[in-house]
């Protein structure tokens, strides 16, 4: 790879040389080994992979959860693996917004609460809170059920709720677990068609850890194949 | 995040799981009510006693004697001090001496003689005591029934409403205005013939000797009509002065011009050629901070002095390690509370695991997760603060409530032992919340150090 600090800088995400590797027992596990990786500004990409692959903890990697072993994760011209602990949540809380495979809403809080949670961590004013939470939940078709709970919802409407507290804060980055893996194949394509709709009106950055190759290649512009921590290839949707 | 939302969040936590939280407050509020209910029966009982000592009015008097006249307690003292017989007497001159001290406002005599009032035919004995003008100030006058003394010399009395229902079984009261007619001994100088001295030099035989005896004394009987000016239920002094022990009280002034013979006037009688004298002068200083300074000006006279102040020194060492134990016994229930909260945290962070790691991942940071945990166990420890109080105004209720039956069973005025002081409240309440935070602090770090990979890990 041969990029100018200009198109360095101009890159949502670039891994470089990232790895993480967990000690268990006695052997060492290299769940991410070595991958380099650059996404751009807007782009919808797919990290796709056999279960253990490493592709979630990469994501998690650049989600700013977890720290690499060695290389670098740098978004937005930023390297994670300097920041500070506090500064590593600033981070969560402002550039990413994070979606689950198991929606992870906080059950005791109505779905208004949770889509505000992000914020009250922002520290935004009551006020604002309460028509960004309005809005974010409309965005993604929920207006009318904003003092239902998590339990009164069925899965799909869960991820929805899930996706519009990640657009809380209003982040450059949008990054999905396994997002439809709890969810029925034609609930899991109206989730991904919403994250598309969203991101492109948003201008947001997407990566999206899946192992449905079909459904990525509906949605993805380009997808990145891991296997045993390592970058396998690349392909671009034709 | 903010301090609101972060008590918001924390108190809707706490709300999650109502009784475990709901015990453990409860547990805190026992150790609040334990801690708050010792202290406060240490404190009612120091006020008890101060109260009495107050009521005794001994704080701002000293007590003055003769070395002549009494062996002190403290025999190293008199060992160091010249000899009793080379110590000045207690009379007229020393009491000047005293008066003039600067911060003297009163320097009276102890006078307590016997007595008889003469009413309807019939005789009523009774001790008469003189009382100072400054006893107006007592608490016993507090419900005093018609007025005090006129003046120092006023020909009055008050009497003490027992011995006024003997002199007028039906109505006590009507003899407020009244005179009553006092029989009472009188200490009268013997002309020089008669003294037990051998013949002395022709100046002694011209001497003046009108008010001083220094020959001797007989006692003679007289009587004095009195006006019953005020009737007292209790004895002035809370019954813990010589001067209080008495049922008929007249002015001290009085009882100096009627020049009434005193038991103790036997001992002046032994003595020489000194006239008058005292025994016991009672100083009243002008602020109780200056007893000492007083005291020490006396004893520089050669005069032994007696105040209470080195009891109540040793008053206030006592109850400040009564108050201590009883802040140790009370703290223990508050120790096993601080373990209940330990506990529940604990507990807390174990359940809700993957909501902290959501929270993580959705921008909170570790400080985030510290704060709301910490706030958790403050409002704990806030509530059982405040539950405690209650808790321990009730118990003190109880005590006092208990108490009062038991000195109304024995026939003694109901007094409150425990006493609960505003800044108990407070104290008690910030020490609960302290107590708590620091409980919370192993739960609090526990939870701040969840690493969210592995709570957000797909089970």
């Amino acid at each position: 790879m041969n990029l100018s600090p200009t198109s360095n800088l101009a890159l949502a995400v670039r891994t470089e040389n990232v790895t993480r590797h967990y000690p268990m027992g006695e052997s060492l596990i290299r769940a991410v080994d070595g991958v380099s990786i650059s996404i751009e500004p807007g782009e919808f990409v797919a990290l796709l992979g056999q279960s253990g692959s490493g592709k979630s903890t990469l994501l998690n990697l650049i989600a700013g959860l977890d720290r690499p072993t060695s290389g670098s994760v740098v978004v937005h011209g930023k390297d994670l693996a300097k920041m500070s602990s506090e500064e590593l949540a600033r981070y969560r809380r402002n550039d990413v917004g994070m979606v689950f495979q198991a929606f992870h809403l906080i059950p005791s809080m109505t779905i208004t609460e949770n889509v505000e949670l992000p914020m009250r961590f922002a520290e935004v004013d009551r006020a604002e809170r309460a028509q960004r939470s309005r809005e974010s939940l409309e965005r993604v078709g929920l207006g009318n059920r904003l003092e239902h709970r998590p339990s009164q919802l069925s899965g799909g409407e869960q991820q929805r709720v899930s996706l519009a507290r990640a657009l809380a804060n209003r982040p450059s980055l949008l990054l999905a677990d396994e997002p439809t893996g709890n969810l029925d194949t034609r609930t899991g394509e109206d989730i991904l068609n919403l994250i598309r709709d969203v991101s492109l009106s948003l201008g947001m950055t997407v990566v999206m850890v899946t192992h449905e190759r079909a459904l990525a290649e509906r949605f993805a512009q380009r997808f990145i194949f891991l296997a045993d921590g390592k970058l396998v290839s690349e392909e671009v949707r034709a | 995040m903010t301090g609101y939302d972060l008590l918001e969040l924390a108190v809707r936590n706490l709300r999650q799981s109502k009784l475990r939280n709901g015990l453990t407050t409860i547990g805190i509020s026992v150790g609040v009510a334990s801690l708050v209910a010792m202290l406060s029966l240490g404190v009612g009982l120091q006020q008890m006693a101060t109260r009495r000592l107050a009521g005794s009015g001994l704080f701002d008097t000293v007590f003055v004697t003769s070395r002549q006249d009494f062996r002190g307690f403290d025999r190293e003292d008199d060992a160091k001090t010249a000899h009793p017989e080379q110590s000045p007497v207690l009379d007229e001159a020393a009491r000047t001496k005293i008066t003039k001290l600067a911060i003297v406002t009163e320097v009276e005599p102890e006078i307590r003689v016997m007595g008889e009032v003469v009413s309807n035919g019939e005789t009523h004995f009774g001790f008469v005591t003189g009382l100072p003008m400054s006893a107006r100030e007592n608490e016993a006058f507090d419900n005093l029934k018609g007025k005090f003394f006129s003046g120092n010399e006023a020909d009055e009395a008050i009497l003490l409403t027992d011995f006024a229902k003997e002199l007028s079984p039906k109505d006590p009261a009507a003899l407020i205005g009244q005179d009553i007619t006092l029989r009472y001994g009188e200490r009268q100088a013997l002309p020089q013939e008669q003294s037990d001295r051998p013949q002395m030099t022709g100046g002694d035989n011209n001497a003046s000797n009108d008010a001083s005896d220094s020959f001797g004394f007989s006692v003679v009987r007289k009587l004095q009509t009195l006006r019953v000016v005020g009737l007292i239920d209790a004895e002035p002094y809370g019954g813990m002065r010589t001067v209080s022990r008495g049922r008929i009280f007249l002015p001290v002034g009085t009882t100096e011009r009627l020049n009434m013979a005193q038991f103790t006037d036997m001992r002046s009688s032994l003595r020489g050629a000194s006239g008058k004298s005292y025994m016991t002068l009672t100083v009243r200083v002008k602020d109780p901070a200056k007893v000492a300074a007083v005291q020490d000006a006396i004893n520089q006279m050669g005069f032994r002095t007696f105040s209470v102040l080195d009891a109540t020194k040793s008053l206030r060492r006592f109850f400040t390690v009564l108050d201590l134990f009883l802040g140790i016994f009370g703290s223990l229930a508050l120790a096993v509370a601080t373990l209940a909260i330990i506990n529940t945290l604990v507990m807390a962070v174990l359940e809700r695991r993957r909501e902290i790691g959501v929270m993580k991942a959705i921008g909170a940071s570790d400080q985030d997760v510290k704060k709301l945990f910490f706030t958790e166990a403050g409002a704990m420890g806030f509530l059982g603060g405040v539950l405690g109080i209650l808790l321990g105004l009730a118990i003190g209720k109880a005590i006092n409530f208990g108490t009062g039956i038991y000195l109304h069973r024995h026939q003694l005025p109901a007094e409150a032992v425990w006493s609960m002081p505003v800044w108990l409240v407070g104290a008690a309440i910030a020490f609960s919340i302290v107590v708590s935070l620091v409980a919370g602090l192993y739960p609090a770090s526990r939870a701040a150090r969840l690493d969210p990979v592995q709570t957000l890990k797909y089970e």
